[in-house]
């Protein structure tokens, strides 16, 4: 018994260099973070995550499950993640849609899991196999009632590497599911992944409870506001329901109740920000007109600096790693700095009005917008640069 | 070396999205500081009909992972010829499956034209498959971008184990094809 765990785990990071696409990448991201369970529907253009973790997760003794739609992965992933598991699961824009219920959910029971959202163009079905950034405002908001969330977003295949394992880390810290925000491009274009040692590799697992189990309160929060968990057969009671509960656990349907655990959920994320939000800063030092960017956008903006550059056009970028929570702060900071704000996304504004919101009217905002198909060129961003510098 | 852009294309089933990946592989894995990104049509309209595949390279970052304006343009069908050869920067090197495609005006923008019968030589190793295997020979041969050592050692990976000795006959034919 214990030899085949050995030969399992050898294969759960599998560090070496590859020549392969971010889809692919994630997969191998999520194993090297422990992951031991995927339920999924499989969606175009997220769908080698599901079928590379099928032939993957049998060889490091985790499970994959394929389920009649995304509803009932979403809810598998909870299930498998109360059963002890990091889980996981990878869709598209309507599969996301379909899962946003019982996100809710999985945030009302603080249930650590990872969902990769391979973005394309939307509404409804939309377009399979192209790109989109339209579900951003959807993973802060679409779940009913009030809430914090977290989510990342990697703009090369490297990043969607390193950012589901910082994903698992965030979901098994703060006790909540976290949206790795992809989109088709990311996901089907090939470069370089570099996967480090294990030992290398930074890991987080959810805090344990170590008090009598007979007294245990499941969801009484330590000072950081989030509660250890135990997961079935440790010895500890496990209770989960959507209704609003006390410490024990127990639904008790009361104001008093109700907002005593939703400030907790909300500043478990709130009070943690700064640990939470990851930023990449470009070219800012000396800039003069900054650019605000996510994901595959962002590498377009870069593009688009280079050739500013050129012409002796100053300008930064400052990418968002963490959509979720919003970077308020630091946008505000850097607004007092410029004029003009650029926010470079493939929709019709959806980061551009958090943008403005942040920067309290220090400075002007402008979206660089296409509706999906196809991700900006930097020339694009370019001739927006040169109209709003003159 | 600065910003390259290649673009293969051709119709499905000719291993266009092979042809990317195994040039990507090689100069992203194999060649000293040089990055490389494969991107490539996805979708339907990958099936069956026309098909490409990019290979952005540079030294440094690469910024910007898709090719807008090729240095080099790969065509193995008219019909990938007609649609991308606008894209084709000025002076910037072609190379034709001659037998698939014929040229017209658009194609004095090249600074360079290149002339390979891929497929008969494909055919000749006994398989049309080969053909995107004899383009690339024929492509590493007539550029500094890529090492044949880099190229033989991704195709030894890459392609399934019993076609890769047919493969490596079709690069060195290509590589050795004097128009």
């Amino acid at each position: 018994m214990s030899k085949t765990i050995q030969k399992e785990e050898d294969r759960t990071v599998l560090t070496g260099e590859y020549f392969t696409t971010g889809n692919l990448a994630a997969a191998e991201g999520a194993l090297a973070a422990g992951c031991k369970f995927f339920g999924g529907y499989p969606i175009t253009p997220s769908s080698e995550i599901a079928e590379h973790m099928s032939y993957r997760l049998p060889q490091v003794g985790g499970h994959f499950l394929q389920f009649e739609d995304e509803i009932a992965s979403i809810v598998s992933i909870l299930g498998a993640s109360w059963g002890g598991w990091k889980s996981m699961t990878a869709t598209s824009g309507p599969g996301y849609s379909l899962m946003l219920e019982n996100i809710g959910l999985g945030i009302m029971t603080e249930t650590p899991c990872v969902i990769i959202n391979v973005q394309r163009g939307g509404p409804s079905t939309g377009l399979p196999t192209l790109v989109g950034q339209q579900d951003i405002q959807q993973t802060r908001w679409g779940s009913h009632g009030d809430y914090e969330v977290i989510a990342l977003a990697p703009n090369s295949v490297q990043e969607c590497f390193d950012l589901v394992i910082v994903a698992f880390n965030y979901a098994e810290k703060y006790r909540l599911p976290v949206t790795l925000l992809m989109d088709e491009t990311l996901g089907h274009m090939s470069e370089k992944l570099i996967i480090p040692k294990k030992d290398d590799i930074k890991i987080i697992n959810r805090k344990k409870p170590k008090d009598d189990p007979s007294s245990h309160l499941p969801y009484k929060a330590d000072e950081d506001l989030v509660p250890p968990m135990a997961t079935a057969g440790e010895g500890y009671r496990v209770i989960t329901t959507g209704l609003t509960h006390d410490e024990r656990g127990y639904p008790v349907l009361d104001a008093e109740t109700q907002e005593k655990l939703l400030r907790r959920l909300i500043n478990k994320i709130k009070k943690n920000k700064d640990d939470i939000i990851l930023l990449e800063e470009y070219k800012l030092k000396d800039a003069e007109l900054i650019i605000i960017s996510f994901g595959i956008s962002a590498r377009a903006s870069k593009g688009a600096i280079e050739l500013a550059r050129k012409k002796g056009i100053k300008v930064g970028l400052l990418r968002l790693i963490t959509i979720w929570p919003f970077a308020d702060e630091h946008i505000e900071k850097l607004a007092e700095k410029v004029d003009n704000i650029l926010v470079v996304e493939i929709n019709s504004g959806q980061v551009t009005r958090e943008v403005q919101r942040a920067v309290k009217g220090k400075a002007n905002v402008h979206g660089v917008l296409k509706h999906g198909g196809t991700i900006h060129t930097p020339e694009e961003i370019l001739s927006e640069i040169e109209r709003r510098v003159k | 070396m600065p910003r390259v852009e290649i673009r293969f294309a051709g119709f499905g089933g000719q291993g266009i999205g092979l042809l990317g990946r195994l040039m990507g592989e090689a100069i992203a894995l194999y060649m000293e500081e040089k990055n490389a990104i494969m991107t490539q049509s996805y979708g339907p309209e990958s099936r069956g009909g026309a098909s490409s595949s990019d290979v952005v390279i540079d030294e440094g970052e690469i910024a910007y992972p898709k090719a807008t304006h090729y240095d080099y343009l790969v065509v193995m069908s008219e019909e990938a010829y007609h649609k991308y050869i606008p894209n084709l920067k000025e002076g910037g090197t072609l190379f034709v499956e001659e037998n698939l495609v014929i040229l017209d005006d658009h194609a004095k923008k090249a600074g360079k034209i290149l002339k390979i019968p891929a497929t008969k030589i494909a055919e000749e190793i006994g398989s049309s498959l080969y053909a995107n295997i004899a383009m690339l020979g024929f492509f590493c041969a007539n550029t500094d971008i890529v090492s044949e050592d880099a190229l033989k050692k991704v195709i030894r990976e890459k392609v399934k184990a019993r076609f890769v000795k047919n493969n490596l006959i079709a690069f060195e034919k290509g590589k050795n094809y004097k128009g």
